[in-house]
């Protein structure tokens, strides 16, 4: 028999994998461009609407909807980058958070006007239902799937990042942005695709997130926090920073709710400034 | 201006600065119409008093210093609950309740101005999110003190000398905020036409220069930051005591952002972008109230995008701009 920790450990573990997915993107973006993208958790609410919606009015199966929750994302991020984005790509830090603060908010009203401020619960299949018990703990099937999911996904990053022709090219960029242009990189575009992919990621944890936290308007705004601190925790433009901080974030979150719910979502906060105070650039940033 | 401006002192720039144009004295006697014009109004003229001289204090951090915080609502709603705690644990003069809900506000804003000045960018954006949050999840979990999400109850106020009180009409509401708006903007308009004040702009242009010719970029910010605290938190106080009640709302991150519009709305850097900025805002949403919430931050939203992407020094940025061509022509 395992102590009910181990629970605990595991809810935590799964929430933070869910929490690295909705930020990566933004991660990998900031550290390329630092554009503070505010409006990041709207492109992860698309995804969810995208998925709830397809569930719920179409009847697909929720596997199914995922790809579509990630492309969604995407394609809606290459319009935003076109017209808004790519124009303050050198402007202050200000302008940056109050178009994409602007944009977020026009993504909250919009999602009010077409889906009310109600919960959207979907239907998950049923092999994702319930809990498999081990040594006397349940562990809860969409947990695991979503754990697997995870690690899949951050596979596939790493490896793209590390064998492939354009990962080399995000890593130049990202390490020394004018070196990068000056071999020919076209860092604009390279830009670009990065955060058509960090959108759709961002989608893609939408759609997941909507069995664990539910899907809401304010969706945008609430979960932008998390993504922020996980952001701003790991280091900018990291991955395994953004891993470790997801899951700092997300098993201090799930154990401060259960073995501390009068501190509320104090710990996590607590977690962020002292970790900032520490260490102003994240705990794998190098800048 | 000719050539004759290049070879100006600095305190004769100053002096240029700080001397008042007549708009300013149309503006402060507009102020009063709403005594004669608009008496069913009061009270929402004292609530954008209010706003004004929070939205005065963010401009001194935001727009002079390019400071950029997320959480300035923490100040206001520190102010806010110290000036209502006060009055219902010890007593409810109102001008001793600003004081002391004012100072509280500035003390933390000292505190934490070591942090703050600290950093830059997209860390200092984050710290300063992170500290309103946290400030709110304090309000939020201290029920016993706060209320929590009820809000603070039983706030009584004594009236103003003893004699003029705080009542539904809210003729002492706006004559009390408006004299603290106006004394304090006194207060803020010597401080950046003060030496001080170049110097804080000169750290928003350069922050890294200002050490090299003599402006320790840090202990500037902090100053700033702690005066733009105790601003901040003085608006609090003067809403607790005129609306007598303190509700969660006015610690939470929507009153940062809120503040944050009304200011680039206006025009950051400027005097007076916050106070229009303010007005336009509250009026808007006073006119608006009929539409849900959720359906006017659309149009706050509109709103951002367009001033980041047409009027990148808001509305009186873009007046100054078109009265310099006219004046050219």
């Amino acid at each position: 028999m395992l102590p009910p920790i181990f629970g605990v450990l595991f809810d935590g573990i799964a929430y933070g994998m869910l929490l690295f997915v909705l930020s990566v993107g933004l991660s990998v973006t900031l550290g390329l461009m630092n554009f503070v993208n505010l409006a990041h958790c709207a492109f992860a609410m698309l995804g969810g609407y995208v998925t709830a919606v397809l569930v719920n009015r179409y009847g697909w199966p929720f596997l199914a909807t995922l790809p579509l929750a990630f492309l969604a994302a995407a394609a809606a991020s290459v319009v935003l980058e076109r017209v808004f984005y790519r124009r303050l790509y050198r402007a202050s830090d200000l302008d940056q958070v109050l178009l994409t603060i602007g944009l977020a908010f026009i993504s909250v009203a919009v999602a009010t006007y077409f889906f009310t401020t109600n919960q959207q619960p979907i239907e998950t299949p049923s092999f994702l239902r319930g809990s498999i018990d081990f040594l006397g703990i349940g562990f809860g099937r969409y947990r695991v799937f979503l754990i697997g999911v995870a690690l899949t996904v951050t596979l596939l990053l790493v490896a793209g990042l590390e064998y492939t022709r354009f990962g080399a090219m995000v890593r130049a960029s990202v390490d020394n942005q004018r070196m990068a242009r000056g071999l020919g990189i076209d860092v604009d575009r390279t830009f670009a695709f990065t955060f058509a992919l960090g959108s759709g990621l961002a989608g893609l944890g939408g759609g997941l997130a909507i069995e664990i936290v539910g899907l809401d308007p304010n969706f945008a705004f609430t979960y932008l926090v998390y993504v922020l601190i996980i952001v701003s925790v790991g280091g900018l433009g990291s991955i395994a920073g953004s891993f470790a901080a997801a899951i700092l974030i997300g098993v201090s979150d799930v154990a401060g709710k259960y073995y501390a719910p009068e501190l509320g979502a104090f710990l996590i906060y607590l977690v962020m400034v002292v970790v900032l105070m520490g260490r102003p650039a994240g705990l794998f940033g190098r800048r | 201006m000719s050539s004759a401006t290049t070879a100006i002192t600095p305190q004769a720039y100053l002096q240029a600065q700080s001397r008042w144009h007549p708009l300013e004295i149309v503006f402060w006697l507009a102020t009063l119409l709403p005594f004669f014009l608009f008496p069913d109004y009061l009270s929402l003229a004292s609530q954008i008093a209010i706003t004004a001289l929070f939205a005065l204090s963010l401009d001194l951090i935001l727009g002079y210093a390019g400071v950029v915080s997320l959480g300035h609502a923490a100040f206001f709603g520190i102010g806010a609950y110290t000036a209502g705690i006060c009055s219902i644990h010890v007593w409810g003069e109102p001008f001793s309740g600003l004081a002391v809900g004012a100072s509280v506000a500035g003390a933390l804003g000292y505190a934490t101005s070591f942090i703050v000045s600290r950093f830059r960018h997209l860390t200092l954006i984050m710290i300063t999110l992170g500290l309103g949050l946290l400030a709110h999840e304090v309000a939020n979990q201290a029920h016993w003190l706060t209320g929590g999400s009820d809000g603070l109850q039983g706030v009584r106020i004594w009236p103003l000398f003893g004699v003029f009180k705080f009542d539904l009409y809210g003729y002492t509401a706006y004559a009390y905020s408006l004299a603290a708006l106006f004394m304090i903007f006194l207060g803020v308009r010597r401080l950046v036409h003060s030496p001080f004040g170049l110097a804080l702009r000169g750290i928003r242009e350069n922050w890294l220069r200002m050490p090299a010719i003599g402006a320790d970029s840090r202990s500037h910010i902090r100053t700033a930051y702690t005066i733009a605290a105790t601003i901040a938190g003085a608006a609090g106080a003067i809403l607790a005591q005129t609306t007598q009640t303190v509700a969660l709302e006015s610690i939470s991150f929507q009153r940062s952002a809120d503040v944050l519009v009304m200011l680039v709305l206006g025009g950051a850097g400027r005097l007076y972008g916050g106070l229009v900025g303010a007005v336009i805002f509250m009026i808007a949403r006073d006119q608006f109230s009929g539409i849900a919430p959720q359906y006017w931050y659309f149009w706050i939203g509109v709103l951002l995008v367009t001033v980041v992407m047409v009027l990148p020094n808001g509305i009186l940025g873009g007046l100054s701009h078109i009265y310099a061509r006219w004046r050219r022509t």
